[in-house]
């Protein structure tokens, strides 16, 4: 492997890593506070992908640049819609009830999702690759890339990421969330409205999702089945880092994402098996993911 | 003297910045019931766990028989002859309570094989009379889960003496049952464990209880051992009566 | 009424229930021809199921038990292909030897992890499987699969029209078989373990089992079942693709667990039954949006009949029980 090819692949894995952070951290945040692993993750994220397309093909004749606000746009409408309505009309009757039911119902979602998805936008691939054009090419160590991938993406993910502490540690309504995920009966028994908060929490985590998708749309095809990898992809994130932790998916997003663009460039074959070989080899010697920790039972 | 059973030495763990344990070191003799009293979040729970492999303690090693178990794990310790009772009652909820009873009987026996339904266990009336010695037997077909706080109590000791233990450990007996029963049940409780040759080590905050049923008294104070002793000599103690009994 | 009353009662209907169920899968399909590699389809998930349900007493969740049934269904594939005949008894026993030993494996690892845990470290595993099935074309042929040609049974070989019906007669044999083993383990001191590993791992230790032992060996007789279900069917089907190691196929099991009612063995047979009826009437006449109806389906199970199926009589009686 020679050196540009190198490169290449550390530009390819940092702005796949990018996404997939986005994706992971929603679904690592809402696990947090609800404690229930959303299967429907990848939907959102294959919807506000679609959705996203959609959008910027319809604004993109108006002005190019109304696609970036489109993007945006599209993702907070299915984070609002599509996480508030899983949240309040699915999940929130079984809150208490037996943790399978919970994470089943999101199975359902991910069903009817998946098949909305295929009557709405059809099997054939769609391209809107507006966003993408827009910005111009930068050279990176003497390699040719888009700076849509190499800047923006990342930076968005950046942002993210501490836009998340920020708002986490720093202000009341983050405060609140921490409080339920690290102790929901004491955070309910000082008048916290847990409900709420659940509420709160799913739709961000749900736009999260959706952002990673609407941000991938001008990078990619959008095919049917993008949901049903993607989910599986943050899951396999999300648990190496250990549920729950936002900076620790930051890293094993960058980690996974590096290793997969190295190992595309040399062993194509097997790139769909790194995430999933990474994550039984974390969990094998940590069960609580990299960076979770354990918690003992009072007896 | 009597053999020594179990046997703390120099134990210590701490959580953070609380001190649970800070250099304990305790004998069981063969055959006595041995109380340990001491305020809350003194360390006695702590002093279980780390006796029946719950936890690890920082430094220091805990025998039994002679046989260093600070590092067993708590089924093989159980299996060495220690059974515990739990401040907390540890039953399988969803299970009634002549199940609970028969997958201890069962375990007792270490893996069964076969497709013999639990139901059908010869162990059955043995387990009975067990409910019946600690006041359940009436509830041997509800779900544990049904049971009130005090009741299952009774079963979770009810668990370990189906076990045949050497040594019982138990935290707490009686607290949760109501306190006209409660002499009742320890005096058929000792009476069978002095029967069966059972030694015992019980942890409890009723000082009356203490003076009746327990030959020494150990008093737990933040991780430490105060005084240890006869019941009628501890309790004399005019710092222990100031510090743990708060009189 | 103690809960006791309530399972006796409980029980003796469902066990009449399935026996009628194995009665009619026996009978029905002689009358309309089509139904022969229905019911087939239904025994053969129901056995895959039956594993999820042994798993549920225990409170755990596999989200990959697929790779089990993928194991049971490429065990055969790969026969055909690498050493060709074959015998529908030579692929039970070989799906069923090789999906035990992997079983072995992969759960000497997973048994040590609860819930959201092990439920990841399964899929982990599966999607490993996945890939590899899925990557190694020139092994696997890839995504398309490998054929499985019909096979014959001790030495007989039938035509398509027997076939079927010989299929199905294994798969019911199997089915009722497995059915009476899972009851019966279930009743056993151990299968009691395995329901006290739900509600109470640290009682269990503390009465001196290893209550990763006794959570293995239901893991294994879950693969085992996972795998013999994968063998049939691709027998059945005369194909094995990656998809039947998808995490997708993995959530449809539990789905159907869940669907007929995790806590009894009949529910993963009367899951079968429902699931794959509303798959087969919903794809022939609304082949766009079978999964759609039976995500609306799901949705209503598990809002309005959260003990499945054969907990819907139980209903009302139950309310006021939490589900933990
Ligand atoms: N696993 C643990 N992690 C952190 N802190 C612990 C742990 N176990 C015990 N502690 C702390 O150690 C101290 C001693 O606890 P322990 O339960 O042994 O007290 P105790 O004497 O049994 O009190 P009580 O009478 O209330 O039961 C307490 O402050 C408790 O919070
Ligand atoms: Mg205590």
């Amino acid at each position: 492997m020679n050196s540009t090819l190198a490169i290449l692949a550390v530009l390819d894995g940092i702005s796949y890593a990018a996404l997939v952070f986005l994706v992971s951290v929603g679904l690592s945040l809402i696990f947090g506070v609800l404690r229930v692993v959303n299967v429907a993750h990848g939907s959102l994220y294959a919807f506000g992908a679609y959705l996203a397309a959609t959008f910027s093909i319809k604004v993109a004749p108006l002005s190019p640049w109304l696609t970036y606000p489109a993007l945006l746009a599209a993702s907070i409408v299915i984070g609002v819609v599509c996480g508030g309505f899983i949240e309040r009309v699915l999940l929130r009757p079984l809150y208490g009830r037996d943790d399978v039911l919970q994470l089943l119902i999101t199975f359902a979602a991910f069903m009817i999702m998946d098949n909305l998805q295929r009557l709405i936008w059809g099997v054939q691939p769609i391209f809107a690759a507006e966003p993408l054009k827009l910005l111009p090419n930068v050279t990176v160590f003497g390699v040719n890339y888009t700076s849509y991938q190499v800047i923006l993406l990342p930076a968005v993910a950046v942002a993210t990421l501490f836009g998340l502490r920020y708002f986490l540690r720093r202000t009341l309504a983050g405060a609140v969330i921490m409080a339920v995920t690290e102790d929901r009966e004491a955070s309910t028994s000082i008048g916290i409205d847990a409900r709420r908060v659940y509420f709160v929490t799913f739709i961000i985590g749900a736009s999260l999702a959706a952002l990673g998708g609407a941000l991938a749309s001008p990078t990619t095809s959008l095919v049917p089945g993008m949901g049903a990898d993607m989910i599986v992809l943050s899951f396999a994130v999300a648990a190496t880092a250990g549920l729950g932790q936002i900076e620790g998916a930051a890293l094993t997003a960058l980690m996974i994402g590096l290793t997969r663009a190295f190992v595309i460039y040399l062993q194509p074959e097997f790139e769909v098996l790194v995430p999933y070989l990474l994550m039984v080899l974390v969990l094998l010697v940590r069960p609580y993911g990299l960076f979770g920790a354990t918690q003992m039972r009072k007896i | 003297m009597a053999d020594v059973l179990l046997s703390a030495r120099d134990i210590k763990i701490r959580f953070g910045g609380v001190i649970a344990a800070d250099g304990i070191n305790l004998d069981v003799h063969e055959g006595e019931n041995l109380a340990i009293i001491g305020p809350n979040g003194a360390g006695k729970t702590t002093f279980l766990n780390i006796s029946t492999g719950y936890l690890r303690p920082q430094a220091g090693t805990v025998t039994f028989l002679g046989q260093d178990i600070t590092a067993h794990l708590p089924r093989t310790i159980t299996k060495l002859g220690i059974a515990r009772a739990f401040q907390i009652p540890q039953l399988f909820l969803d299970q009634t309570v002549m199940e609970n009873m028969l997958i201890a009987a069962a375990s007792r026996q270490g893996y069964p094989s076969g497709f013999k339904a639990l139901a059908r266990l010869p162990e059955a009336s043995e387990m009975e009379r067990l409910l019946e010695l600690v006041g359940v037997r009436s509830y041997a077909e509800r779900t544990a889960r049904e049971l009130p706080e005090g009741q299952r109590k009774l079963v979770d000791i009810a668990l370990a003496l189906a076990l045949k233990p050497r040594l019982l450990l138990m935290d707490e007996p009686t607290s949760g049952v109501a306190s006209s029963e409660k002499l009742e049940i320890m005096d058929i409780l000792t009476t069978a464990l002095a029967k069966e040759k059972v030694t015992s080590v019980f942890v409890e905050h009723d000082m009356d209880m203490v003076e009746r049923y327990a030959h020494r008294v150990a008093v737990w104070n933040v991780g430490k051992i105060q005084k240890i002793g006869t019941p009628a000599e501890v309790l004399a103690d005019p710092k222990v009566q100031q510090q743990v009994i708060g009189i | 009424m103690s809960e006791k009353d309530l399972m006796t009662r409980r029980i003796k209907p469902i066990t009449t229930a399935a026996v009628i169920f194995f009665l009619v899968s026996a009978v029905a399909p002689l009358f309309v021809a089509s139904w022969a590699t229905l019911f087939a389809l239904i025994l053969a998930k129901g056995i895959v199921v039956l594993g999820i349900v042994l798993l549920l007493q225990a409170g755990q969740v596999s989200f990959g038990h697929a790779m089990f049934f993928a194991i049971g269904a490429y065990t055969s594939a790969f026969w055909g292909k690498y050493v060709g005949g074959g015998d529908i008894l030579l692929y039970l026993v070989l799906g069923g030897i090789s999906s035990t030993v992997f079983g072995l494996i992969v759960g000497l690892f997973v048994v040590r992890y609860r819930e959201i845990f092990f439920g990841m470290l399964n899929l982990a595993f599966s999607m490993v499987l996945w890939s590899l099935l899925e990557k190694m074309f020139p092994y696997t042929n890839g995504a398309d699969g490998i054929r499985v040609a019909r096979p014959g049974l001790l030495g007989f070989v039938f035509t398509p029209e027997t076939f079927q019906y010989v299929i199905l007669y294994v798969s019911l044999l199997i089915a009722a078989a497995a059915f009476y083993g899972v009851q019966r383990y279930l009743e056993s001191p151990l299968g009691h373990m395995l329901r006290a590993i739900k509600s109470n791992e640290t009682r269990l230790e503390y009465l001196g089992m290893s209550a990763r032992r006794v959570l293995l060996i239901g893991y294994v007789i879950s693969a085992f079942l996972g795998g013999i279900g994968g063998t049939l069917v691709a027998i059945i089907q005369q194909i094995a693709t990656p998809e039947f190691g998808f995490w997708t196929k993995s959530g449809e099991f539990v789905f159907i667990a869940i669907l007929g009612g995790g806590a009894h063995a009949f529910g993963a047979f009367a899951g079968a039954a429902m699931f794959e009826c509303v798959r087969f009437y919903a794809a022939a006449h609304l082949a766009d949006s079978w999964q759609l109806i039976l995500g609306v389906v799901l949705i209503v199970i598990i809002l309005y009949a959260p003990n499945g199926l054969i907990g819907l009589r139980q209903r009302y009686r139950q309310s006021g029980k939490g589900g933990r």
